[in-house]
């Protein structure tokens, strides 16, 4: 019953870009199954094209209505669930700028993509990550975060609050959904060579930036790591 | 009793009718079932989650407007959803009720229909005129987008305002796979789960796909439930076998939890995992194998769920809950209120004995 990691099943969204793909990469070579979700239908099938084993499915988690048919559409995938990435990120208003500039609606718009829309996702994905830790497979969610979350970056406003908003989310519902066997982790992948980053800061030199892939890899090691840890709690407890 | 009319999430706001196996009835709020619950007890509940299960569109050799409810298949596979046993309603939506929808257009094999971004084709008519076997012509992801965007929930005209799909999702709601929701489950939240656990007692599901309640047609109506298939996971079926072992009782979240765990004994008296189609009808003549106590929704007499109710308890009892319920005014369906029914208390225990013979002849599990 111990999940190998070919048999997991593990969603991702903003799964064409940076970190996102890096994921879908990593996960379908080790044999996972895997689901992604991005905005743009171009992007998704250019994707699928890759990675031709992942499923990718188009939607918006930012947007109340796309968040069940992106639900329904990731556990007909994968027939249930495992992990979830909520990776998809927004940097609030571009370029960058101090927190009395941002538009109320910008700072809207960030909360609705880094924080409610993980928020929305997971809630509907819940029983299904749930029923996987009941049956012994280590249910486990990331919420990719940032040291904008902790550090009190100057212009970073929205995208900042919104990343220490979903870490904070993180820990308590780890606290609370520990219960049920399903470990929440908020990771902080460090500052990555992304299209992200490149928007947020077009000048930076990319070569002291961390590659995605290996990001990715770190992320994947660790998941890994977490769900036959879970699995093996889980098991004790049910045969105990 | 009258219908609920608005969405309801969780536990708070219901309440309870408990019925005790001797036939007495009690009252609690639907946030204290744990209080019911014994150290050692299990509790099964349906963790399917509802697809958008109702598909407008056209007709095409008429051009004339249907509304196609999905309502069957025969396997609980993501990627077998090309055919579906489904019922047809002609023009209209869910405000007008079932029995006065218009008649769809006469549908023949071969007709084709356009559902959105969906064609279909009918592939029989199932002796009904509105009971039609479709088939999807597509690959199974395109078939999933196209239910998950342009599918909205099955809807009763109780209800007047269109529900979203997060309405009809319990809490728990794992693989979609039940044509309207399994909605004993809307009384459990992860609260409730939580103290389930405080108590002693376990927790565990299985999926069922739930078909669906009502087609306004008394003859469509009599075919109900049809066959729905089942899965029951290897942790579930443990812990139903040690919780029966250790003298502890089933408590089943839904009628549907009723149907897949009393079928998958039926061949052997203990729970077997995997997975199974339940075929069989459970009425007053139904042995009750493995479930002790029903959470359930409140139904009119007549209806496949009250008869369901007829295996746990005597006549005069499910008598004395209507008039009770009715007295104080408890609401109906699936948003509404619930009852908690116990077996009633048998004079021997016998079957008890042949029981364990017999699970000594089973599979271990």
């Amino acid at each position: 019953m111990t999940p190998r990691p070919n048999n997991l099943r593990v969603a991702i969204t903003g799964g064409t870009s940076g970190l996102g793909r890096g994921l879908v990469r990593e996960f379908a070579n080790r044999g996972a199954r895997v689901a992604f979700v991005a905005r743009h239908r171009t992007d998704v099938e250019r994707t699928m094209l890759d990675f031709p084993d992942a499923r990718g499915i188009v939607g918006d988690i930012s947007r109340k209505e796309d968040v069940h048919p992106i639900a329904i559409q990731i556990l007909a995938a994968l027939d249930g669930l495992d992990v979830l990435v909520n990776n998809a990120s927004s940097l609030g208003p571009l370029p960058l700028r101090p927190l009395a500039d941002t538009d109320c609606e910008d700072l809207e718009l960030a909360l609705a993509t880094n924080l409610v829309g993980p928020f929305r996702l997971t809630k509907a994905l819940l029983g299904a990550l749930a029923g996987s830790a009941r049956a012994g497979r280590g249910a486990v969610i990331v919420n990719i975060s940032s040291d904008a979350a902790v550090t009190a970056y100057e212009n970073w406003g929205a995208y900042g609050a919104s990343k220490a908003a979903l870490q904070h989310l993180s820990r308590i519902w780890d606290a609370e959904l520990s219960h049920e066997g399903i470990r929440v982790v908020s990771i902080d992948p460090g500052d990555m060579d992304t299209p992200l980053h490149a928007l947020a800061l077009p000048d930076a030199d990319r070569s002291t930036l961390k590659r995605p892939e290996s990001a990715a890899r770190e992320i994947a090691d660790l998941i890994a790591e977490m769900t036959v840890a879970r699995s093996q709690a889980v098991l004790e407890e049910v045969w105990r | 009793m009258t219908p609920a009319v608005t969405p309801r999430q969780g536990a708070h706001g219901a309440r309870l009718l408990v019925i005790d196996e001797y036939g007495l009835v009690s009252h609690v709020h639907a946030t204290a079932l744990a209080d019911l619950l014994h150290r050692g007890d299990l509790v099964v509940a349906n963790d399917a989650a509802t697809i958008p299960a109702s598909l407008h569109g056209t007709h095409v050799p008429t051009g004339r407007p249907v509304e196609v409810r999905l309502a069957g298949r025969r396997s609980l596979s993501p990627g077998e959803v090309d055919r579906f046993i489904t019922v047809v309603f002609g023009a209209g939506d869910y405000r007008t009720p079932t029995e006065h929808r218009p008649e769809p257009p006469q549908l023949k094999v071969g007709d084709h229909l356009s559902l959105g971004p969906l064609n279909a084709s009918v592939v029989a008519v199932r002796g009904h005129r509105r009971l039609v076997e479709l088939r999807f012509e597509h690959p199974a992801a395109v078939i999933w987008e196209g239910l998950a965007r342009h599918g909205r929930p099955i809807q009763y005209a109780y209800v007047p305002e269109p529900l979203s799909i997060w309405d009809t999702w319990i809490s728990i709601a794992n693989r979609p796979v039940a044509f309207e929701a399994p909605s004993a489950g809307f009384v459990l939240d992860w609260a409730t789960l939580r103290a389930i656990r405080s108590r002693g007692a376990q927790f565990a599901t299985i999926t069922h796909a739930a078909g669906i309640s009502s087609t306004g047609d008394a003859a469509l109506d009599a075919l109900l439930p049809f066959d729905e298939p089942y899965a029951i996971p290897r942790a579930t079926a443990s812990l139903i076998y040690q919780t029966k072992q250790r003298g502890g009782r089933i408590i089943a979240v839904g009628t549907t939890v009723v149907r897949a765990l009393e079928h998958a004994a039926q061949s052997c008296a203990w729970v077997a995992p995997g997975e199974g189609i339940a075929t069989q009808r459970i009425t007053s003549e139904s042995e009750l194998r493995i479930v002790d106590r029903l959470v359930s929704g409140l139904h009119e007499a007549g209806s496949s769920h009250y008869e369901l109710l007829r295996a746990f308890q005597h006549d005069d009892a499910l008598e004395r809950m209507t008039a009770e319920a009715d007295r104080r005014n408890y609401r109906t369906h699936e948003f509404g209120d619930a009852v908690f029914i116990s077996r009633a208390a048998r004079a021997t225990t016998a079957s008890e004995d042949i029981r364990t013979i017999i699970s000594a002849l089973c599979p271990a599990m």
